[in-house]
């Protein structure tokens, strides 16, 4: 990966945080746009986006037509000195261009006030796949209720599966937004939203927050991972069977920092531990888990709200200094709290979670 | 052409008294107060641009880190803040202030000093809001600025909570104080517009004979004093949310974060009505002036203004089509906001048959109405495509968003009141701006302001949503960046070449005369700059178009109204109005409607008052913004102390004797 000789700007807080990802690029990865559609729900809303555009750039060229009329036909000739008949109105036309315009309002209104009703309806049934999304600054929480998984930033659903979210913030607005499978939905506090989208084709879709919510609202992006049947039931496996055994004596030294210095706040299921229900500390003030679950961490593509690869450099460069690669982000600084070789050691600790 | 009178910048001497720095804080004359607005509009608009360039510094190239986060957050703050408050509003209202009373025939506003008073509280609500970049930090949430990251720090369960996590900076308490001040003075301006209106109009000036920018400005007046109060309340509530704890907009203590968007948006749509229904005027009035024809469809024009006001108040939730209100309340929206669009293409297409059988001159002002025509449009369309929920799902928050709202107050706004700024300056400062610079202004601005942000509606739809401070290399997202600031270089120049011509001109412009462009309206028939009394005798007007009627069947001077004389009866032609009822209305002083009769015309007399008034305000705004009570007391009682001077002062006023006999 190419992240090694940016990291020092990184210290002299000229970097930027989300660099990870250009190694990301190859990865098979479909843009972040909502002109390639994935789904039924950004195709359906890009049928009316093209449908308002094309009515639009009709209305344009009738405008710009009969402006560049008047301007080429009745612009003044040196030496015109002729008083223009001063017409006060005509009332034919003026309704002409009242009327015209109200068709085709109509015209666009229709269909927008059917999707409007299409879009809010519940998904419900055997083969809907509920997820809850929480937004966190800055941070996403992805809650699969009827699996048991507690994950954040990667949201991984099967394909052809029509998936029911429910919005809700652990703090401040957020905006969840994956343009390739739908247009935005907000997380409000205090009021959960629901929306629903379906991958028709595999694929990793980035997306990220779209309401303003703070100092690093830049850098709170996502990834839907779109996968075949057997691959989801793979990736839900991990999950269901963590395994936090440290494998290395490494990692063994960084199980046991990690317990003393993250587990504050950071849940890894099925850690020696872990108690269920969550400690104080793990849940927040509003009830929401106050830091992203790490388990199985290694199933990961990224860190860090999709802004780091998920790699032990990427992960040591956080734990160091996660305040200068997202200035007043919830984690803290452990650089002078944990020497280097210590982060090193969660680090490789986080890398063995399978 | 009709000049009645010349009288050039500087060639009267004049006393220090009229002339020093004390002279314009005691002024409670409207052109003075107009030229106050436009220059510290213009002033505010330069550091609003400075943010912007800034910003797009930082977007030219992926993860550039030109300014931190925490700064860039900053200034797309301020940069929202300063254009839509600072600088788009109070142009328009120093134009308004100069204008209206000219072009109704009147003598000044109805309450002189309550405009001096506005203006001041604009100046102090503004400046309080700035020195937030000095004293701990500007707002950083956006010129909305949604709850609850507004509220910062808060007890959320027991639990001490920063909400605007970083820096803990007090900007958003001098968004919340300084807003509340200038938004007083704005209140007041809308009373005070709407006062003069209805009451002031010179004899035969009927409303259905009123100047186009004249109806606009009573709409707008009206928009203001309807929409302002819920924005008042929304900030009184976010002022105690932060100073007092109170939960309004904190849901673990029984608040509502909707109910901050609620408010402002009921407020905030209208806003973006009152920023560009002055636009509509000056187009209405620089269209039919360069095209040589009275405007087309008058009653409809004036049906639409009144429409869109009433529109204006039935679309906000338009902003939140993405908050979960549900299909029947987004598309009940949807339906409201898609119908301004009718009256709006009514406006669009009024203006091009004003132009159709005209003989056109294409001065740096037309030029400008013409790009204001094309732009507009082109906003207005991506308007239509915004009002369209599902498809906003998509746009909302994007760089698509931010094409809209810039093609809307830039190539609408803006682009107006630089046709008004070349169509008026003459009258203001009694010298011509150099055509051929205007020109090379034009182009560059028109240029660089399409380069930058017509490429933001295609980095919308690719997933760039607004209010990042970097975007990642890898999302294909550079190349229209690239070119939008590259945009904002032209659109840069384009303002330079401007500065350089308002410097020219004011050093060494060609007199304007009285009526440089051949022009329609009543202020056209007075010497520029505008005299202090405005009219040495009280015009009668007799038609639409009063000046244009004078010339075509009168003598090209305006008659002077004589009280319980014979009106002379023009045939207005075309414009089939009776013509004066004996009923006109004088000066401020409401004495005699005629001049040079012994005494002279009663005007009112400068006072200090209204700026002595606006400090003791601002003393307890920052009393208030750093918790220090005995400030904020002492402020307060200053004000109160001001407020009763102002109230039981009599002004007697004094008389002036007109220097020339115009007509």
């Amino acid at each position: 990966m190419a992240l090694r000789p940016r990291l020092p700007w990184r210290r002299l807080g000229l970097g930027a945080a989300t660099a990870g990802l250009a190694a990301l690029a190859a990865c098979g990865r479909v843009p972040q746009t909502a002109l390639h559609p994935a789904g039924p729900v950004a195709a359906l809303e890009l049928h009316l986006m093209a449908e308002s555009l094309w009515i639009m750039v009709g209305v344009f060229i009738v405008v710009l037509g009969l402006l560049g009329y008047a301007l080429v036909r009745f612009r003044e000739r040196p030496g015109d000195t002729h008083v223009p008949k001063q017409v006060e109105g005509n009332l034919r036309l003026e309704l002409l261009w009242t009327v015209v315009p109200f068709i085709l309002l109509i015209i666009i209104a229709i269909p927008t006030f059917r999707d409007n009703f299409a879009l809010a309806a519940d998904q419900t049934g055997s083969n809907v796949l509920d997820v809850t999304v929480v937004g966190h600054q800055w941070w996403w929480e992805f809650d699969y209720p009827s699996l048991g998984i507690v994950t954040a930033d990667e949201m991984h659903i099967p394909v052809g599966t029509r998936v029911e979210l429910t919005l809700e913030s652990a703090d401040v607005l957020h905006s969840f937004w994956v343009p390739a499978l739908a247009g935005k939905e907000d997380t409000v506090p205090g009021h959960p939203n629901t929306m629903w989208f379906e991958a028709t084709q595999p694929g990793t879709f980035p997306g990220q927050c779209a309401e303003f919510c703070g100092t690093s609202h830049s850098d709170m992006r996502l990834l839907v991972i779109a996968q075949s049947q057997a691959q989801f039931q793979q990736w839900v496996q991990g999950f269901q069977q963590p395994d936090s055994t440290p494998q290395t004596p490494q990692a063994q030294q960084g199980a046991q920092l990690f317990q003393t210095y993250c587990a504050t706040c950071h849940v890894i299921d099925g850690a020696a531990w872990q108690t269920t229900p969550l400690t104080k500390s793990q849940t927040g003030p509003t009830g929401f888990p106050i830091a992203p679950n790490l388990t199985d961490l290694s199933a990961h593509q990224t860190l860090a709200a999709a802004t780091l690869a998920n790699t032990t450099s990427d992960l040591t460069e956080w734990i160091d200094n996660a305040q200068a690669l997202m200035p007043g982000v919830i984690m803290p600084t452990f650089q002078g709290v944990l020497t280097q070789a210590q982060e090193q050691d969660v680090a490789d600790y986080l890398e063995g979670l399978t | 052409m009709a000049a009645v009178t010349e009288r050039l910048v500087g060639t009267a001497p004049r006393t220090r008294s009229e002339s020093g720095v004390w002279s314009w804080i005691t002024t409670v004359d409207h052109k003075r107060i107009g030229i106050l607005y436009l220059v510290t509009s213009l002033c505010f608009f330069f550091i609003g641009g400075l943010e912007a360039f800034l910003m797009r510094l930082q977007l030219a190239t992926p993860d550039a880190h030109v300014v931190s986060e925490v700064v860039f957050n900053e200034l797309f703050t301020m940069h929202g803040l300063t254009m839509i408050f600072l600088a788009i509003m109070p142009m328009s209202i120093g134009f308004i202030n100069y204008m209206v009373p000219l072009q109704i025939g009147a003598r000044d506003v109805a309450f002189p000093r309550l405009n001096a008073l506005s203006y001041w509280l604009f100046l102090a609500g503004g400046l309080v809001l700035n020195s937030g970049w000095l004293l701990g930090g500007a707002a950083n949430a956006g010129w909305y600025n949604y709850a609850p990251i507004n509220i910062g720090q808060h007890v959320i369960n027991g639990v001490s909570t920063n909400l605007n996590p970083g820096p803990d900076s007090m900007g958003i308490t001098f968004y919340a104080i300084g807003l509340q001040l200038a938004g007083i003075g704005t209140l007041m301006s809308g009373v005070n517009f709407i006062v003069t209106i209805v009451n002031m109009r010179a004899p035969g000036m009927t409303p259905m004979r009123l100047p186009l920018f004249v109806w606009t400005t009573l709409i707008t007046s009206v928009l203001i004093i309807f929409a302002f109060p819920a924005f008042t309340a929304d900030l009184f509530l976010l002022t105690l949310d932060r100073l007092f704890g109170t939960g309004f907009f904190n849901v673990a203590q029984g608040g509502d974060v909707l109910l901050w968007q609620q408010l402002f948006w009921i407020f905030g749509h209208p806003e973006v009505y009152i920023l560009i229904m002055p636009a509509f005027g000056i187009i209405s009035e620089v269209i039919p002036t360069y095209s040589r024809k009275t405007i087309f469809g008058y009653s409809s024009m004036v049906f639409a203004i009144v429409a869109i006001a009433f529109l204006a108040f039935m679309v906000w939730s338009h902003h939140m089509f993405t908050v979960g209100m549900g299909p029947l309340v987004n598309s009940v929206f949807a339906a409201t906001s898609m119908v301004i669009a009718v009256p709006t293409g009514v406006k669009i297409f009024n203006w091009i048959a004003t132009m159709i059988g005209g003989r056109i001159r294409m001065t740096t002002s037309m030029l400008f109405a013409v790009g204001f025509l094309v732009c507009f449009v082109i906003g207005g369309m991506s308007g239509v495509m915004l009002a369209v929920p599902p498809a906003d799902y998509q746009f909302n928050d994007s760089y698509f968003l931010v094409a809209h709202i810039h093609y809307v107050l830039i190539g609408g706004a803006l682009f107006a009141l630089f046709a008004g700024i070349y169509y008026w300056f003459p009258k203001i400062s009694g010298r011509m701006l150099d055509e051929h610079l205007g020109k090379w202004s034009f182009w560059l601005i028109f240029i660089g302001f399409n380069v930058t942000f017509f490429p933001m509606h295609f980095l919308g739809v690719e997933g760039m949503p607004r209010r990042v401070a970097s975007y990642p290399a890898n999302l294909d997202l550079r190349l229209w960046n690239a070119v939008a600031t590259f945009g904002v270089f032209i659109l840069t120049a384009g303002l330079i070449v401007f500065l350089a011509n308002l410097r020219k001109s004011l050093r060494s412009g060609q007199a304007a005369g009285a009526d440089p462009w051949d022009g329609r309206g009543l202020e056209w028939s007075i010497p520029s700059p505008a005299p202090e009394y405005n009219f040495a005798a009280v015009p009668l007007v007799r038609g639409r178009d009063p000046l244009w009627v004078e010339k075509t069947y009168g003598d090209g001077h305006m008659i002077p109204y004589v009280p319980g004389g014979a009106a002379p009866e023009a045939e207005a032609g075309g414009h089939g109005h009776a013509a004066a009822e004996g009923h006109g209305e004088g000066g401020p002083g409401g004495e005699g409607h005629g001049a040079g009769h012994g005494h002279g015309i009663h005007m009112p007399n400068p006072t200090p008052l209204p700026f002595y008034l606006a400090i003791a305000l601002t003393v307890a705004a920052y009393g208030t913004i750093f918790k220090v009570p005995e400030i904020m007391v002492l402020g307060l009682l200053g004000t109160f102390f001001f407020v009763f001077r102002l109230i039981y002062d009599h002004d007697p006023g004094h008389h002036v004797l007109p220097e020339e006999d115009a007509g």
